[in-house]
């Protein structure tokens, strides 16, 4: 009998951490579906972050290694030193490249680094009860911005994609989204186009996915998607943002 | 063939005779010699070289080459070194192995780019979080880095432990004659632990991480298992006319060239003068140290910081003998006359011990 669906091989058949609606859970499935697929699973190494991914490497059934927090590009650039043919990947979340590891992604990106980045932005610090993120909306409510978040004091969300697109080091930069199942394909063909880059030797590839958080957003699953639709894709666009295929 | 090179390019040349192909710097004085030789000599030999964006990039690259299986090694002075004690922290933590240099100068804060040696606290106490050691060797001169440098990557290896070389700016900027008589390693054994992608194989992988109630304890009880076979097998020291002396001095590094110095002048008096030398800091030489104090009356330490070394010697004399400590601090070196009259007071009324003083005034 065909199987029409099944968990990839690379997905390690555990209960996850996650909390329910997460994003996370989606995202680290797409991934192990393409080490399936395209049988990559022998010259891949994953970087898993410090933050709600931390344990990324309890669900992937592939080599991986713990950086510290916002230092993944770091540790990768070491290990793609050692290991220039393999597809090195590293998976963080906002707090992990966009504050605290900031000169890491952009160092990273201007070197041109041909590493593939999953960026995966909840707007919001899950891991330690639901602070602000660099990524956190204006007016969104945290922990930490109880108010809700102020440019005066705050600062604006930060772009990621259009930061690095200034570089010339970076060759791929697409934002996407799992609000629906459309979008989610979207992100898996992503995340096939940051793979490829890699494989094609074509340098630094990023793909910042907005990711639900129901629970910090304080919403039920449904709301926190239909959320990224009409609020968090206005502040963040989405769409291919750099693309080395097209600049030839 | 001797050559006549820095303690910083006999470090680098050492690493790559070593089979160190990956290293990661950052600019800082005084170790600036080394980043500046590795930036030419690593692509001769195929390996990688990257400067860094900062202490903290450098070191979590050595997290990355050292998980990946290569051998690595970054370096920089004081102040660089506090930054990197995250990655030292999850280095030991993950049990990688791989090799720092701190080239030592005065602290605290910028300080100066002279020559000290205040980071000992920092190097064999632990430095960042956590219960953890890293091995600490303290070469006194241009051959003995390139030595000790290179016997630090398969130490690294062997333990699966970050090796510090804990020099200061002068060993590290100073010119003496070198010779690279060891293996130039070309060919080293797969470490069947790294990450080498998982073909036919169960997965790797290399964390620090454990959050399951009690594994973390037993993940430390591991790790102190480790250290206690180090302490067994590891220390190394040199000890200097320590035959019937009368008081001993206890001095690594540059502050022990000085003491060599002193024991030099005082060999043909009656009052003996004898010199134990750490080279291994962690593991500290405490059985050596332990013997010395049951035959002699005093021991005085020597150090360029205001005491930091001296309190591992009273904990390993346990009061059997008094322990006194001589330093200078902020870029401060002792010399052999300061030497002298300090054991000179510290050994009152005692006319062979006089018999010193008028070596002080030599100079």
């Amino acid at each position: 009998m065909h199987a029409l669906y099944e968990k990839p091989k690379a997905f390690i058949d555990t209960a996850t951490h996650f909390c329910p609606g997460c994003g996370h859970g989606i995202v680290l499935r797409l991934i192990a579906e393409i080490i399936d697929a395209w049988g990559i699973r022998g010259k891949t190494i994953g970087l898993a972050p410090v933050g709600c991914a931390v344990l990324a490497y309890n669900y992937l059934d592939i080599d991986m290694c713990e950086a510290a927090h916002g230092r993944p590009p770091a540790v990768a650039t070491g290990i793609k030193r050692v290991h220039p043919d393999h597809i090195v990947f590293a998976y963080q979340g906002d707090g992990d490249l966009a504050a605290i590891g900031t000169a890491e992604i952009i160092h990273a990106a201007n070197r041109g680094e041909n590493i593939t980045f999953i960026f995966v932005n909840n707007a919001v610090y899950g891991m330690t009860n639901g602070q602000m993120a660099p990524t956190t909306l204006l007016g969104q409510k945290t922990a930490t911005t109880p108010a809700g978040r102020d440019m005066a004091n705050c600062g604006h969300p930060i772009r990621v994609c259009e930061l690095l697109a200034v570089l010339e080091g970076t060759s791929y930069l697409e934002r996407v989204s799992l609000s629906s199942p459309e979008n989610i394909r979207k992100t898996k063909k992503a995340i096939e186009k940051g793979f490829k880059t890699q494989i094609e030797k074509k340098g630094f590839s990023l793909i910042e996915i907005l990711s639900p958080c129901p629970i910090y957003w304080r919403m039920d699953p449904n709301e926190a998607m239909r959320h990224i639709d009409e609020e968090m894709s206005r502040t963040f666009p989405l769409g291919v943002v750099k693309n080395w295929e097209q600049t030839n | 063939m001797k050559q006549l090179l820095t303690g910083n390019e006999a470090a680098a040349e050492a690493a790559i005779v070593a089979g160190c192909r990956y290293y990661y710097g950052y600019p800082i004085t005084p170790q600036n010699e080394l980043i500046n030789y590795m930036s030419s000599r690593m692509p001769q030999v195929g390996g990688a070289f990257i400067q860094a964006e900062s202490e903290i990039a450098a070191i979590s690259m050595v997290h990355g080459s050292a998980a990946a299986g290569g051998r690595t090694m970054t370096s920089s002075s004081s102040p660089g070194i506090s930054l990197k004690q995250e990655g030292i922290s999850y280095l030991a933590g993950s049990e990688l192995p791989c090799v720092i240099v701190n080239i030592q100068r005065g602290g605290p804060g910028l300080g100066d780019i002279s020559a000290s040696q205040a980071d000992y606290f920092q190097a064999v106490k632990g430095g960042g979080h956590g219960d953890y050691h890293i091995i600490v060797l303290a070469p006194s001169s241009v051959q003995e880095m390139a030595d000790l440098v290179y016997d630090a990557f398969d130490l690294a290896d062997k333990y699966r432990n970050p090796v510090m070389i804990l020099g200061d700016a002068q060993i590290g900027q100073l010119m003496e004659p070198v010779e690279f008589h060891k293996k130039f390693k070309k060919h080293l054994p797969q470490k069947t632990w790294s990450l080498t992608g998982a073909e036919g194989r169960k997965r790797n992988i290399i964390k620090s991480f454990y959050p399951v109630k009690g594994q973390l304890e037993e993940f430390n009880a591991h790790l102190q298992r480790k250290y206690k076979t180090i302490e067994e097998h590891e220390v190394r020291y040199e000890a200097v006319n320590i035959h019937k002396a009368d008081v001993i001095l206890v001095a690594y590094g540059t502050s022990a060239r000085v003491c060599r110095e002193v024991v030099k002048k005082s060999r043909r008096l009656e009052f003996r003068v004898g010199l134990i030398r750490p080279i291994t800091l962690w593991p500290f030489p405490k059985e050596i140290i332990r013997k010395i104090s049951e035959k002699v009356q005093c021991i005085l330490t020597v150090e360029m910081s205001a005491g930091q070394m001296v309190e591992d010697v009273r904990l390993t004399t346990e009061g059997r003998c008094s322990v006194h400590f001589y330093g200078r601090t902020g870029g401060g070196v002792p010399t052999s006359s300061e030497v002298i009259k300090k054991i000179v007071e510290i050994v009152p009324n005692n006319r062979a011990a006089n018999t010193l003083l008028h070596l002080a005034e030599v100079r």
